[in-house]
């Protein structure tokens, strides 16, 4: 990097500060969802759910829960016709006339104690008409398949979404483009494959947490362990039939998100609850076991891909049909598969390619949004064959990419001219950190090593115009007070908010608050804490506050000096002048303002600096080939290669070194950076090698800690590299871009292109546990 | 209605007692009946390890024990190794070290790594590795944890 543009990043914009409210992180004084003390008048709930995977509700009778001592409500489907639902509302609060999932919430009940809430239930008698199950979207898109939802055709939906009435498609992205049957014949070496990839959960290691409480006025306030305070207060006003402004809600601490605390899921049935308790708060704390149901889970995908290069190795075509799994609500999920829909080539320029992305109902848990939004699924089938492309046609797996990766200028697959992106840069980067082309030799006779690269892109998935507001204050004491709506999950958002705060007024960073926890009733609008979006978007709003309040301080500060402002800064909190050299501390300033130069009375007072932040440019995609002008704001770009040694007697995969390089545009915080990197790294090869939602007939098989198992420390490789890349986004604050969800998005592809490279088995569906890799050997013959 | 039981045991060096149900679990009275929130609950089933705290110096999951079992005995929570003014040196380098991100582990990789550390004042990576492979983390890779500890242990050692 030059040092020119370096001069002009201000402090402590690139530095590795450290995280603000880490004190109350390890003392224990953190306040988390359950944490918050609500007295005796707290009630608790527990919820019935199916246990069928679907089926018709004949009857409920609540009759003797309701008369059992210390019971205070029962609520069933009956209570709430409304509809809720991101992008398509397709689902109620408790469910009404059907069930469509093993979990799916049939009643709630509030009680004075756990315990009780539990024995109601027992209490409770519900009579089903069990219904042929959907259990594979491939089979659910059939037009034969038994209908999930065959109110289909009566829901409301976003206007970029295509469902298909009388189908179980919820949603059918198209993408044409080129000449695909034509161009197979130019092809010298063709690739075919499917892949599966199961359903996962997100595994926050705190678990859902609400309370809710309705008071006499009809006022809601909701207490959540949220991503999304105002898009819950959106849609639970939606499905309650109440405006947005009686409905608050609070979103404390919250331990791990990674979109399943998105959108609205479990919190809308305690407030639902908490309607007939006569002004009682109550709580809903899931358990594990309701974790992997109750809240979203990542959707399934059946993907087929087809792809040939020409004997240059550059790639000529590609058809793809992804299926995916979206449970029985797609009301989050449908943008999912429209993401996949977009960016359906992977990170390559591809002339001419076919691509259909179908969402499909099936009597699964809900799909929702999942750390990358559909691109680890479908990067784990697309990178594998990219890299048997290579293979086949006797290049090598880093060309290939570098040969037909996206760059600067070039036509995206929906004929987006692709902005400036340091793909190259990262794929170059990560070959030469791992030693790409050197194999080194096996720990053990029995051990076989290998290594494999993977690339990708994401961009922010969002409707065109997810907004962010901010605002900043500044107190007596010099302190600025920073309002926003969006949430630190761990990811670091409050810290980076505070540095680009700083940066821009021109105050050291200590001295910069966030104002948390987010509360719709006072802070800012944000849309959600998703789509790696908050360091772009919501940066921008807060740098446009901050340059607000600057403007008003310099403003007055010229006023009452008589100077022109061009020759005022503000400087570590002191106002300077650079022709008067006069100087004085902001904090002396901003509450009560200066006297007029002449001294007849005052000028100025509180300060409050407002910004926004909305994409204005995002146009819309032709239903039928996917093309139009921009399609998304912008694609994180970024490449990982890892290190692999599998044990030929038992099948056993370890990843022994993992480095990612990904293109920030500029790393606001590296050290956050970094952290991001290596969580995205450990979560995505958990997913590779343990992870999977075991689904028997409609039930899931394995829904504890001890069935469903997550990397350990010493799973997770002691040997992880992160390269962060810069080439600035031209509407980021200081050319910033997301990296939130980008690192685990090619993580799988890489271990699987790893192990091939080990052992010669392609693995076309994860987690490649022990046993599967070692039958997968034993099949071709490798082992005996 | 159950017969309650009179307990009494030592939390962070301060003595309680308090009529309690027998069945209540460690975790819940530390939360509900002591308020002391520190200790976190990701799992209620042994697994997680976020409910980690020193019984009588031992590292034991509060979600696995009743309150009754630690009748008579010493507990040490998270709220009782270090204070926002004195943090404890492993406290400090999770802290400084980017030893965390949501935090709700965080309590309970650091009641584990309390003993440990005094065990093993120089451990090697794996040694470390192994002391913390039952606490989860789904935030960090861990990577991160593992320097805070070394860089914990440095401090110790000073
Ligand atoms: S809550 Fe005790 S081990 Fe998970
Ligand atoms: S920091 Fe979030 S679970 Fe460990």
């Amino acid at each position: 990097m030059t040092t020119e543009i370096k001069e002009r990043i201000p402090s402590p914009i690139g530095e590795s500060k450290p995280r603000l409210e880490n004190d109350q992180k390890v003392t224990g004084a953190a306040i988390f969802a359950d944490d918050i003390q609500f007295g005796n008048s707290l009630l608790y709930a527990r919820i019935m759910h199916s246990p069928h995977p679907h089926a018709l509700i004949k009857s409920i009778d609540t009759s003797k829960a309701e008369a059992l001592p210390g019971v205070k409500a029962v609520v069933t489907g009956a209570d709430f016709p409304g509809y809720l639902g991101l992008y398509l509302q397709d689902r109620h609060i408790f469910c009404r006339d059907r069930v469509r999932y093993v979990g799916d919430p049939v009643l709630g009940v509030a009680a004075t104690s756990e315990e009780i809430a539990v024995k109601a239930l027992d209490l409770i008698d519900v009579e089903y008409e069990v219904l042929e199950p959907v259990l594979n979207a491939e089979e659910g898109a059939k037009p034969d398949a038994p209908l999930i939802h065959p109110d289909l055709g009566n829901y409301k939906v976003a206007n970029f979404i295509f469902p298909q009435p009388g189908t179980n498609i919820s949603n059918h992205f198209k993408l044409r483009k080129g000449d695909v049957d034509g161009a197979w014949e130019k092809c010298s070496t063709i690739v075919e494959r499917k892949f599966w990839v199961p359903h996962i959960q997100h595994v926050p290691i705190e678990p859902h947490t609400a309370i809710a409480q309705w008071d006499e006025t009809g006022e809601i306030t909701l207490w959540a362990s949220s991503q999304s305070p105002f898009a819950q207060r959106n849609l639970l006003a939606q499905a309650l039939g109440v405006s947005q402004s009686s409905v608050r809600v609070i979103a404390p601490k919250i331990g791990g998100g990674f979109g399943c605390k998105a959108g609205i899921s479990m919190e809308a049935l305690v407030v639902a609850i908490a309607s007939k308790t006569n002004g009682r708060p109550v709580k809903l704390l899931l358990t594990r076991e309701e974790e992997f149901h109750t809240a979203f889970v990542r959707q399934e995908l059946i993907a087929y891909y087809k792809m040939g290069c020409d004997e240059n190795g550059k790639i000529l075509a590609m058809e793809n049909t992804y299926y995916w799994g979206g449970g029985a609500s797609t009301e989050y999920g449908v943008n999912v598969t429209r993401a996949a829909g977009y960016s359906c080539t992977g990170p390559y320029e591809v002339p001419n390619v076919k691509a259909d992305s179908l969402c499909v109902y099936t009597n699964h848990p809900v799909g929702g949004a999942y750390r990358g939004f559909g691109m680890p699924e479908m990067h784990t089938g697309l990178e594998q064959c990219v890299d048997e492309l290579a293979y086949k046609a006797g290049i090598d797996p880093v060309d290939i990419r570098s040969i037909n990766c996206v760059k600067e200028g070039c036509e995206t697959v929906t004929g987006f001219k692709m902005h400036p992106t340091g793909l190259s840069q990262c794929i170059e980067e990560t070959a030469k950190a791992i030693q790409w082309g050197q194999k080194s030799p096996a720990s053990a006779p029995n051990k076989r090593r290998g290594k494999g690269t993977a690339i990708m892109w994401k961009a922010p998935a969002m409707p065109p115009n997810a907004g962010s507001s901010a605002w900043v204050e500044l107190a007596e004491d010099g302190t600025v007070n920073v309002g926003l709506g969006g949430q630190d999950l761990g990811q670091g958002a409050f810290t980076v908010m505070a540095q680009m705060a700083a940066a821009a007024l021109g105050v050291p960073y200590e001295s910069v608050r966030i104002s948390s926890p987010v509360d719709t009733r006072y802070s800012p609008y944000e849309w959600q804490t998703v789509a790696s979006r908050l360091t772009w978007s919501m940066g921008n709003a807060v740098v446009a506050a901050a340059t607000d309040a600057r403007r008003q301080v310099l403003d007055l500060v010229s006023e009452a000096w008589d100077e022109d402002p061009e020759d005022l800064d503000i400087r570590d909190g002191i106002v300077v002048s650079y022709k008067s050299e006069q100087e004085q501390p902001i904090k002396d300033i901003v509450v009560y303002g200066l006297p007029k130069p002449d001294d007849q009375g005052w000028l100025g007072g509180p300060i409050i600096g407002r910004g926004k932040f909305m994409p204005s440019y995002v146009t819309g995609l032709d239903a039928e080939t996917g093309q139009g002008t921009r399609s998304v704001v912008h694609y994180t770009t970024g490449s990982q290669s890892v290190e692999v040694e599998v044990d030929l007697d038992t099948g056993c995969v370890e990843v022994l070194r993992g480095v990612s390089a990904f293109d920030v545009g500029r790393a606001i915080n590296p050290a956050l950076v970094e952290a991001q990197i290596e969580g995205g790294f450990v979560q995505g090869m958990s997913s590779a090698l343990f992870e999977e939602m075991i689904m028997v007939d409609g039930f899931m098989q394995n829904p504890s800690f001890v069935d469903y198992r997550i990397a350990t420390t010493t799973d997770a490789p002691s040997d992880l590299q992160s390269i962060i890349v810069e080439v600035p986004q031209d509407d980021g604050p200081w050319g910033a871009r997301g990296i939130g969800e980008h690192p685990m998005v090619p993580t799988v592809a890489a271990i699987a292109n790893a192990i091939y490279d080990a052992v010669g088995i392609r693995m076309m569906s994860p987690p490649f546990s022990a046993e599967k890799v070692y039958l997968a050997m034993l099949e071709a013959g490798i082992v005996e | 209605m159950t017969k309650l039981f009179k307990l009494s045991l030592t939390v962070n060096g301060n003595p309680y007692e308090r009529q309690i149900e027998p069945r209540l679990l460690l975790s819940d009275f530390l939360r509900h009946e002591l308020g002391m929130t520190g200790t976190h609950v990701g799992c209620e089933h042994g697994v997680c390890g976020a409910c980690t705290v020193l019984l009588n110096g031992d590292p034991v999951r509060s979600c696995l024990m009743f309150a009754v079992q630690a009748h008579g005995h010493e507990v040490l929570t998270v709220e009782g190794l270090g204070t926002i003014d004195d943090l404890h040196p492993i406290q400090q380098a999770f802290w400084e070290a980017h030893g965390l991100q949501c935090g709700f582990c965080t309590p309970g990789f650091l009641t584990t790594l309390v003993p440990f550390l005094e065990e093993n004042p120089d451990p090697s990576e794996e040694e470390i590795r192994v002391a913390i492979s039952g606490n989860l983390c789904r935030c960090t890779g861990y990577q991160h944890i593992v320097e805070a500890v070394q860089l914990a242990a440095e401090k110790m050692r000073a």
